[in-house]
């Protein structure tokens, strides 16, 4: 589903990302883990299409497509979700007309007529009980005066409504409590299906005592210096990220 | 980062003006210039009341001692009064009884800007008065308003065949002495609309005012007069356009409006005036005084305006609550991009008691702009327990534009309450970003943010403008953004 290939990144000629190599499949969970400043958020922004980021070198393939040539919400209809580490704000725009409007958006990008607003309803209905969120959340403006754990919930939320191919969550357990982290793996747990693949970008080993990644990497000044399977998440809690160094060195 | 913004902010400044075309049709228009002489031809040719022309000489004489008023956050290029055109209107048959007598290039002109001035092509539910450059063209069911007793005609018809009221009203609000541009309109002035609305009558349809300027050099100075018997209510609209040309045109307009007792008047405006070109040549300056007089005990005023045209904006629409109980509102939504500049705001004088006002002011910068809210909240003396509330915001985009708010509060009274609440924000990348990675385009996403931002105002407007000004502030702000 996702090939990258030497992938070189910088942001105002500071190079980030330096040569990623990484294979996803349909029906994966990938981790990504590493310390702060290592790349995993600019690895995520690059994969949305963020335009801060310059790729310098390398490429990325979805379902054979070369993303590069993509703008950012032409990768969104085509699936692509990222759950974003700092939800933004957008006050005096309800949640509902925002989700209907990215909802018609993907669906015009296929073919499809607008949905219906019965549809629609029932569909956030479902949604909400899926991934047990307040039904309250929805009749607010986009984040405005959501709590921290609430915008967290709110990306899951909006996952489970655009059903995305390739959801991309940066971070999301950061600042959650554990009830609020168990909602959220519950959510993506719940999500998973034979046609679609998560990469969970995270600092701390505990979100993955709720969500079983099939794989998990480690991400280290800008490369990928190890991979293995759940395993690997284990022992980097246990050892912390600076024998790491040593790893990158050789 | 910035570098980033910059990119697209250059990108996207043109922004393209959709009425910018001009009517080929025969004019009738007197020489440039401003003296007596064109004041006198003027009134000769509205064939007016010997009243109305001492009105308009006595506000001339007046105007030559004034001088132009520099406090507002404004640059205002020096404008050659006298090298100007004060009345120009359509050629056509006086008074068009129904439309064969309408010019059809002018009619075509109105549905081109989805005015038709047909009534049988008309939406049932709105009144059309279409006034082009310095005339009427066209109003819109006035038998059918008649019926209950309204007024709704051009102003130039009601000095002809109602002139006690017009002689009783006229300045009655805003007198010629008010200043430099209304003594200025009272001169030269040459239509506008009339609305009389008569005790008891709530008002059956939306009555507007559709206002294009076409000719070129000429500027265009109407009046219009709404009164509000006791226990009426009446709903009006305006909106505007002009072509595009190089050169500035001067818009000066008086709106006065009386309400008496329990009467509520709702004002709404969707100003789309020309705003001159993306390195700001040309468009209109709009200097313009609105003001309403709510007289009577529990009367009501209510202006909404959309402003996202004009070159320059120099308008101040106000409320003055003299009645018990009154209640004066101004919500506004002001746009400025590119070049454009905006000083706006409102006053609201408290006289009567437990009188209450409400100021919702949302203003919206972009391009090298400059956007101002300035704001007179006054409670009199004898005022006592009256309120205001003022809320002014401010959005901006990209970092070359400019945002002011000049709040004024003067009290004398203690048992009054004055709230006043000011927010600036950015419309930021993060939040077009986070609306692409859900699918939406930059356009869209700035659709979006910006009319959740102006929800209050446009919530305001009744139903056919508020459609017409959301896809307006998109079209005057497409990818402004940083």
């Amino acid at each position: 589903m996702l090939t990258i290939k030497n992938l070189h990144a910088s942001i105002e000629g500071n190079e980030i990302l330096k040569g990623i190599n990484l294979e996803v499949q349909k029906g994966e969970i990938h981790a990504i883990m590493g310390p702060n400043g290592s790349g995993k958020s600019t690895l995520a922004s690059v994969l949305a299409g963020r335009n801060l980021f310059e790729v310098t070198e390398g490429e990325i393939l979805y379902n054979g497509k070369n993303l590069m040539e993509m703008a950012p919400e032409e990768r969104a209809r085509e699936g692509i979700f990222l759950g974003f580490q700092y939800p933004v704000e957008i006050p005096g725009v309800s949640m509902m007309n925002f989700l209907k409007t990215a909802i018609n958006e993907q669906r015009k990008h296929r073919g499809q007529e607008e949905m219906k607003s019965s549809d629609f309803l029932k569909m956030m209905r479902e949604k909400k009980d899926l991934v047990e969120i307040d039904s309250n959340l929805t009749n607010r403006s986009v984040n405005e005066g959501f709590s921290g754990g609430e915008k967290k919930r709110n990306e899951i939320f909006q996952m489970a409504m655009l059903d995305p191919k390739l959801s991309i969550l940066d971070e999301t357990d950061s600042g959650l409590d554990i009830d609020a982290l168990k909602i959220v793996a519950h959510g993506v747990n719940q999500l998973k299906s034979p046609d679609n693949a998560t990469i969970v970008i995270t600092h701390y080993q505990r979100l993955l005592n709720y969500i079983i990644p099939d794989k998990v990497h480690v991400l280290y000044d800008g490369k990928i210096v190890k991979s293995g399977g759940k395993q690997l998440a284990l022992e980097l809690e246990d050892k912390g990220y600076e024998w790491l160094s040593k790893e990158a060195a050789k | 980062m910035a570098k980033e913004q910059d990119k697209i902010l250059q990108k996207y400044t043109q922004n393209e003006y959709k009425y910018g075309w001009v009517t080929d049709v025969e004019s009738d228009t007197l020489p440039k210039g401003l003296n007596e002489d064109i004041i006198r031809m003027i009134s000769k040719k509205k064939n007016e009341p010997q009243f109305l022309l001492d009105f308009r000489l006595k506000a001339f004489r007046h105007w030559k001692e004034m001088k132009m008023p520099n406090w507002a956050h404004l640059e205002i290029p020096e404008i050659d009064y006298q090298d100007m055109v004060y009345y120009s209107a359509p050629r056509q048959k006086a008074g068009p009884k129904d439309m064969d007598d309408v010019d059809p290039e002018l009619k075509k002109t109105f549905d081109r800007l989805g005015i038709p001035i047909d009534e049988q092509k008309r939406l049932a539910g709105v009144a059309v008065d279409a006034v082009m450059d310095s005339s009427s063209v066209k109003t819109t069911f006035k038998e059918k308003l008649a019926e209950l007793g309204i007024i709704f005609c051009s102003f130039s018809e009601a000095v002809q065949n109602h002139p006690d009221l017009v002689r009783e009203y006229m300045g009655s609000v805003v007198p010629y002495t008010d200043n430099y541009f209304a003594a200025l309109n009272s001169a030269v002035f040459s239509d506008g609309s009339f609305c009389y609305i008569p005790k008891g009558v709530r008002t059956p349809m939306e009555l507007s005012t559709y206002f294009r300027i076409n000719a070129a050099n000429t500027g265009q100075f109407e009046r219009t007069l709404i009164i509000a018997e006791d226990d009426s209510y009446v709903s009006y609209l305006e909106g505007c356009t002009a072509p595009i040309r190089d050169e500035n045109q001067l818009h000066a307009a008086i709106v006065e409006i009386v309400a008496k007792d329990n009467a509520h008047v709702k004002y709404s405006t969707v100003q789309n005036w020309y705003p001159g070109n993306k390195d700001g040549k040309g468009g209109i300056y709009n200097f313009v005084t609105k003001r309403g007089k709510a007289q009577g005990r529990n009367s009501k005023i209510s202006w909404t305006q959309v402003e996202t045209g004009s070159a320059i904006t120099w308008k101040y629409p106000s409320v003055i609550l003299m009645g018990d109980n009154s209640v004066g509102e101004f919500y506004s939504v002001a746009v400025t991009n590119n070049h454009q500049q905006a000083d706006t705001g409102t006053k609201m004088i408290h006289i009567g008691k437990n009188t209450r006002s409400t100021i919702i002011s949302k203003g919206i910068s972009a391009g090298y702009s400059n956007n101002s809210y300035r704001g007179l909240v006054k409670i009199t003396k004898n005022a006592e327990n009256s309120r205001n509330f003022s809320q002014c915001d401010s959005m901006l985009m990209g970092d070359r534009c400019g945002a002011h708010t000049f709040p004024y509060i003067e009290t004398e009274n203690r048992s009054s309450i004055v709230e006043h609440e000011a927010t600036t924000s950015k419309i930021g990348e993060d939040q077009i970003f986070y609306c692409n990675q859900r699918g939406i385009e930059e356009e869209d996403a700035i659709g979006l943010i910006v009319n959740g931002y102006a929800k209050e105002v446009l919530n305001k407007l009744p139903m056919e403008f508020a459609v017409e000004a959301q896809t307006l502030l998109q079209i005057s702000l497409e990818g402004s953004v940083g």
